[in-house]
C-alpha cells in the first residue's frame, strides 16, 4: 500500500512550483526538500517554535502546520523572498543586522516573516506590541530584546539602510 | 581606529537574514538516506522482545537495527564502565531512549517505520526523582552497581560541623535547582556520508576535532580518513557538546549502507534524548553571627545524572562546589557531592553547567541571613565580599584562584542604574493598596569560573587539551583567513576574531575572514563552551596575527630599506614611523612573501603564516550584580518581570554589542529557570512537559527589556583582559528573580520558594494554602 499523492502547484516568491508529492505533506517540508529552498526552518513538530513562519498570501502563517496541498493555487513568500533583486534588505533584514536582532540564526527566518507580517499590518507598533506579536516565534539565543529593537528599526526606517 | 571595544556589525548576519545558512538538515548529498529512531516509552523497564518485522516492510526502508545488529560495536563513549549502549540491549531506563534504528528513503518513510517497531517492555518501578532513587528499596537502575549512586565524595572535614556549631546563627536549607532542557531551536542533526576514501559526518556539534577524534577512535580508523564539519550551527547552550548515539549511528549506517545517511531530530525527540540540565539538590549549611559576617558553610550536592553517566555531568556538583563561596569571604568551606542515577534523561552541561547551581545556592542563603538578622540584603554582601586588594584569591578549592575582580564596584554602579529606595517606596506602598501588585526587589551578586582553562582543565572531561587554536594565513592579495578551533553557535566569533586580527594586522576588517568547524581545514581545536571563545581562543589569534605582523615588518623594512622596529602598519599599509610618504602596501609585502627574488636575506616564502594554541595560565572569574523587580497581581497571582537591572564585569569588551547579546540570551534563560521551566517526570518516569506547551521556553511577550551596564575588571591571564561572558547572565539572573519573589510576599511571612515559582505556588500563599514554603 503506498501512499496518495497530489499534484500542487504554488507560487514561492513570483515564481510558479509545482510537484507531485505525498498528499500528507507539509508545506515546510515542500519548501525545504521538494523545493530545495532551506531558509525556511523547522525547530518543532508542530505549531509551537515559529520557525518555519512564511508569508501564504500575505499572512503569517507557520508552514509546519500548513499541507503543501493546501497551498495549492496560493502565493507563498518566504525570507529567500524578502530581498530586493539587487540583494539589497528588506527593511526588517537590515533592522535584524543593524541591531543584533539574532545570534544562532536558526528562528531568525520565521522570526522576519513574523515581523515583516506584523509591519505589513501595523507599520508603528509599540514595543509591547512587538513581543505580543511574536509571541508564537521562539528565539533561544538572544533573550528578544535585541528583537525588539530590530523590528522598531525596520519601523522607524520603511526605506530600510540609508 | 581600534575594532577592539567597537560595536561592529556581524559578518555572520548576512547569509543568516537571507535563509543562506547552511544548517546540517540544509545538507543533502546526492543519495541522501533518512534515518530515524524508534524510543522507548517507558522509562524502566526489561526488554523481552524487539519486533521489526513491521517496520522491514515498508516500502522505501533500507535497514532496521536493533541492540544485536551493533553488538560488534563498542557502546556510546561515555564514563569507562558506564556507557550507555547505542541502542537498548536488555533494559531501558528513560523515556527517550533509542530501541531501534531505522534508515529509509525519505524521511517520511523513515517515520512510518520507526512507528512500526513494536517493543515488549516489561516495565520496573521507575525512580524519577534523587529521592526515589536513593530510598531503600530502589529498583536498581544499573545492576552492576547496584544502589543508585554512580559516586560520592562525602564531607569529611571534622573541623565543619563544630564551625557551624560555634556559630551564633544557622541556616539550613535543602535547595532544588530544576531540570531545565535545553531547547536549542534547531535540534540534534547529524549527516555521515562513509565514502571508500573515509568519512565526512556534518554535525550540529559544539566540539568538531572532539568528535572527530572519538568517531576515529570508535571506528578504528585513522583519524585522517575522518572529517567531522560543524557548518551553521543552531543554538548549543552546551547541550551539543554530548556524545549521543546518534552520532554514531549515522556513521555506522552510511558505512554499511553505501551511502550519505542523515538523522533529523523530532522535537518530541529532543525534548527526550537531547541531554538535560541543572538537577541538583544542595543540602546548605551556612553558620553567621550577629552582624552578619559569614563565619562557616557546608554544601553537599546531589547531582541527578540521569539513567546514564556523561563525562560532563558527573562532573556538575564539582563545578558547583568549587564555586560554593562566590564572592564572600568564608572562613570555613566544606564541601562534597553524590552523583545519583535516575530513569530520566541523562543531564550534562547546560549554558552555565554546576555555576548557576553555585551562586543560586549561596545567592539564597545570603538572603535568608539577612531575613534572619533583619539586615537589608545588600549590607550582608557587602560585609562579606572579597576586597579588590585580595587578588588574586584563593579558595577552598584548589581550582578556584579568583584572578581579578571588584565587587564592591559592581554592586555601586548596579545602584547606579537602579533607584533602589524608589523601589522601596513603592514596595511599602503598594503592598495596601489593593489596587496596586505587589512588588519585590531581588538581587544577586554573582561570580561564576570561565575561560575554560589552564592546561589540564578540560583533559579530564575528555578533551584533547584546554587550550585553543588559532591560525593566521595571509594571502597572497593581502586580505587574510584565520582559522580557530573555537566552533561558534550564535556568539558572532566570527566578527569578534576579525576585530582583534584587524586591529593587530593593520588589515581592513573586510578583508578578514574566520573558518571554523572543519576539521580538514582548522588546526587542530578544543571547541566553544565554558565561556572560553574570546578569552582563549581570541588570544591565539591575537598572538597569532602578532606574529605574522612581525614577519610582515621585515619584509616592508626590506622594501623601504628602513628598520623593521621602525615600521608601523595600519589601514592597509605599512610605512616608516613618522615617514607616511614612505609606505608599501599589504598587498604588495603579501605577494612579495611568496617571492624568493624579492624577499630579504633570511626570510623564506611563506613566512606570514602562524599557529597558537594558547593555554591560559588560570580560569577567569567574571562577576556581577544584577537586580530583578517583579510585580505580583494579588488576585490573580501572575508574576511578572518588571526590570531587570544587570551589571556585568567581564573584563575587557570586544565587541559590545554581541557582549550584551550574550547577557541578554543568558539571563532569559535564568529567568525562564526561575519563573517557568522544569522538567517534570510522574511516578512512573513519564515525562508531563515533554512538549514546548508544557515546558514552557518564554516567548517575547513574557519577558522584560533589560537594563544594561557595566564594570571592567582586565583579568590578567590573556592580552585582551577578557574574562568570557556567554554563560553569566544564566549564571546571574535565576537568583535576583527568586530573591524579588521571595521579597515581594516576605510580609506574610515567606522564606523561600522553590524555582519555578510559579503563578500556582503565589496563589497557594496568597490565599494562605501553602504546602511548604514558610
Amino acid at each position: 500500500m503506498s501512499n496518495p499523492t497530489v499534484e500542487v502547484a504554488v507560487q514561492v516568491n513570483g515564481a510558479p512550483t509545482a510537484a507531485t508529492i505525498e498528499a500528507r505533506t507539509l508545506l515546510a517540508y515542500y519548501l525545504r526538500d521538494e523545493l530545495q529552498m532551506t531558509g525556511t526552518h523547522i525547530g518543532c513538530d508542530t505549531s509551537n517554535c515559529g520557525a518555519c513562519t512564511v508569508l501564504l498570501d500575505g499572512d503569517a502563517v507557520k508552514s509546519c502546520t500548513v499541507l503543501a496541498a493546501q497551498a495549492n493555487g496560493h502565493e507563498v513568500t518566504t525570507i529567500e523572498g524578502l530581498a530586493a533583486d539587487d540583494g539589497t534588505y528588506s527593511p526588517v533584514q537590515e533592522g535584524f543586522r543593524q541591531e543584533h536582532g539574532l545570534q544562532c540564526g536558526y528562528c531568525t527566518p520565521g522570526m522576519i516573516m513574523a515581523a515583516t507580517a506584523l509591519l505589513a499590518e501595523n507599520p508603528d507598533p509599540t514595543r509591547q506590541q512587538i513581543r505580543e506579536n511574536l509571541e508564537g516565534n521562539l528565539c533561544r539565543c538572544t533573550g528578544y530584546e535585541m528583537i525588539v529593537n530590530a523590528v522598531r528599526w525596520a519601523a522607524e526606517n520603511p526605506e530600510g539602510a540609508a | 581606529m581600534s575594532l577592539v571595544g567597537a560595536r561592529v556589525l556581524r559578518k555572520e548576519d548576512p547569509a543568516l537574514i537571507t535563509g543562506r545558512g547552511q544548517f546540517v538538515d540544509d545538507i543533502t548529498p546526492a543519495g541522501t538516506a533518512y534515518m530515524a529512531f524508534a524510543n522507548s516509552d517507558i522509562a524502566h523497564g526489561r526488554i523481552s522482545g524487539i519486533d521489526t518485522a513491521d517496520a522491514l516492510a515498508v516500502p522505501g526502508v533500507l535497514a532496521v537495527w536493533t541492540a544485536d545488529d551493533v553488538a560488534h560495536l563498542p557502546p556510546t563513549p561515555g564514563v569507562p564502565g558506564l556507557e550507555r549502549p547505542l541502542l537498548a540491549t536488555d533494559k531501558v531506563r528513560f523515556v527517550g531512549q533509542a530501541i531501534a534504528v531505522v534508515v529509509a528513503e525519505t524521511r517520511a518513510a523513515a517515520a512510518d517505520a520507526a512507528a512500526a517497531v513494536i517493543a515488549d517492555i516489561e516495565p520496573l518501578p521507575a525512580n524519577p526523582s534523587i529521592g526515589v532513587a536513593l530510598a531503600e528499596g530502589a529498583a536498581p537502575i544499573d545492576e552492576n552497581i547496584g544502589a543508585n549512586v554512580l559516586f560520592a565524595l562525602p564531607i569529611e572535614d571534622p573541623e565543619i560541623e563544630p564551625a557551624l556549631e560555634a556559630a551564633p546563627h544557622r541556616i539550613s536549607m535543602r535547595l532544588e535547582n530544576n531540570r531545565c532542557v535545553p531547547t536549542p531551536i534547531e535540534p540534534e542533526v547529524v549527516l555521515a556520508d562513509w565514502g571508500p576514501a573515509g568519512a565526512t559526518v556534518w554535525a550540529t556539534h559544539q566540539a568538531p576535532h572532539k568528535l572527530r577524534t572519538s568517531l576515529a577512535t570508535f571506528f578504528g580508523v585513522p583519524q585522517d580518513t575522518m572529517r567531522v564539519i560543524a557548518p551553521d550551527v543552531g543554538g548549543g547552550f552546551g547541550a551539543k557538546i554530548n556524545d549521543v548515539p546518534e552520532l554514531y549511528l549515522a556513521p555506522a549506517l552510511s558505512r554499511h549502507l553505501r551511502r550519505p545517511v542523515k538523522y533529523t531530530q523530532t522535537r518530541s525527540e529532543c525534548m527526550v534524548a537531547m541531554y538535560h540540565g541543572r538537577a541538583q539538590e544542595t543540602e546548605m549549611d551556612l553558620g553567621f553571627d550577629d552582624e552578619g559576617n559569614l563565619l562557616a558553610l557546608r554544601a553537599h550536592v546531589f547531582q541527578d545524572n540521569g539513567a546514564y553517566a556523561d563525562p560532563t555531568g558527573m562532573g556538575l556538583p564539582a563545578l558547583t562546589t568549587t564555586m560554593a563561596a562566590g564572592c564572600y569571604k568564608i572562613p570555613k568551606v566544606a564541601v562534597g557531592w553524590t552523583n545519583v542515577l535516575t530513569n530520566a534523561t541523562p543531564v550534562a552541561a547546560y549554558r552555565g553547567a554546576g555555576r548557576p547551581e553555585a551562586s543560586y545556592n549561596i545567592e539564597r542563603m545570603v538572603d535568608l541571613v539577612a531575613a534572619e538578622l533583619g539586615m537589608d540584603p545588600l549590607e550582608v554582601r557587602r560585609k562579606n565580599f572579597i576586597q579588590p586588594a585580595d587578588f588574586p584569591y584563593a579558595t577552598h578549592s584548589e581550582i578556584a584562584v579568583y584572578d581579578s575582580g571588584n565587587y564592591p564596584a559592581s554592586l555601586d554602579e548596579l545602584l547606579n542604574i537602579m533607584d533602589y529606595e524608589a523601589l522601596k517606596a513603592e514596595q511599602e506602598a503598594n503592598r495596601n493598596d489593593p489596587t496596586k501588585p505587589l512588588i519585590g526587589i531581588g538581587f544577586s551578586c554573582w561570580l561564576e569560573i570561565a575561560a575554560f582553562g589552564p592546561p589540564g582543565a578540560l583533559e579530564g572531561f575528555g578533551h584533547l587539551g584546554s587550550w585553543e587554536s588559532g591560525q593566521v594565513r595571509i594571502q597572497p592579495d593581502g586580505s587574510a583567513i584565520i582559522y580557530t578551533g573555537a566552533s561558534p553557535h550564535g556568539q558572532g566569533t566570527v566578527t569578534t576574531f576579525a576585530q582583534i586580527a584587524s586591529d593587530e594586522l593593520g588589515i581592513d576588517f573586510d578583508k578578514i575572514s574566520v573558518r571554523h568547524g572543519d576539521t580538514a581545514t582548522v588546526v587542530q581545536g578544543i571547541g566553544t563552551m565554558g565561556s572560553r571563545a574570546t578569552a582563549v581562543g581570541g588570544e591565539s589569534v591575537k598572538q597569532a596575527a602578532a606574529r605574522v605582523t612581525e614577519n610582515a615588518k621585515l619584509i616592508a623594512a626590506h622594501l623601504l630599506e628602513a628598520n623593521p622596529a621602525d615600521i608601523e602598519v595600519s589601514g592597509d599599509q605599512f610605512n616608516v614611523a613618522g615617514t607616511p610618504t614612505s609606505s608599501v602596501s599589504w598587498a604588495e609585502v603579501a605577494t612579495k612573501s611568496f617571492q624568493n627574488l624579492e624577499l630579504p636575506e633570511g626570510v623564506a616564502p611563506g613566512s606570514l603564516e602562524a599557529t597558537v594554541h594558547n593555554a591560559p595560565p588560570n580560569f577567569s572569574f567574571p562577576a556581577g550584580a544584577y537586580a530583578c523587580v517583579v510585580e505580583i497581581d494579588k488576585i490573580t497571582a501572575e508574576i511578572r518581570i518588571r526590570n531587570m537591572y544587570l551589571v556585568d564585569d567581564c573584563g575587557n569588551v570586544i565587541n559590545p554589542l554581541l557582549a550584551e547579546g550574550q547577557v541578554h540570551g543568558g539571563v532569559a534563560q535564568g529567568i525562564a529557570q526561575a519563573l517557568f521551566e522544569k522538567m517534570q517526570y510522574n511516578e512512573d518516569g513519564q515525562p508531563l512537559t515533554g512538549t514546548l506547551v508544557d515546558y514552557l521556553v518564554p516567548s517575547a511577550a513574557d519577558l522584560p527589556d533589560y537594563t544594561s551596564s557595566r564594570t571592567t575588571t582586565p583579568t590578567p591571564n590573556n592580552s585582551l583582559g577578557a574574562k568570557g561572558i556567554g554563560e553569566s547572565g544564566s549564571v546571574g539572573s535565576p537568583p535576583a528573580v527568586v530573591n524579588a519573589a521571595v521579597d515581594a510576599l516576605r510580609h506574610l511571612g515567606v522564606k523561600h520558594i522553590d524555582m519555578p515559582v510559579t503563578p500556582q505556588k503565589i496563589f497557594d500563599i496568597l490565599t494562605g494554602d501553602q504546602g511548604g514554603a514558610q
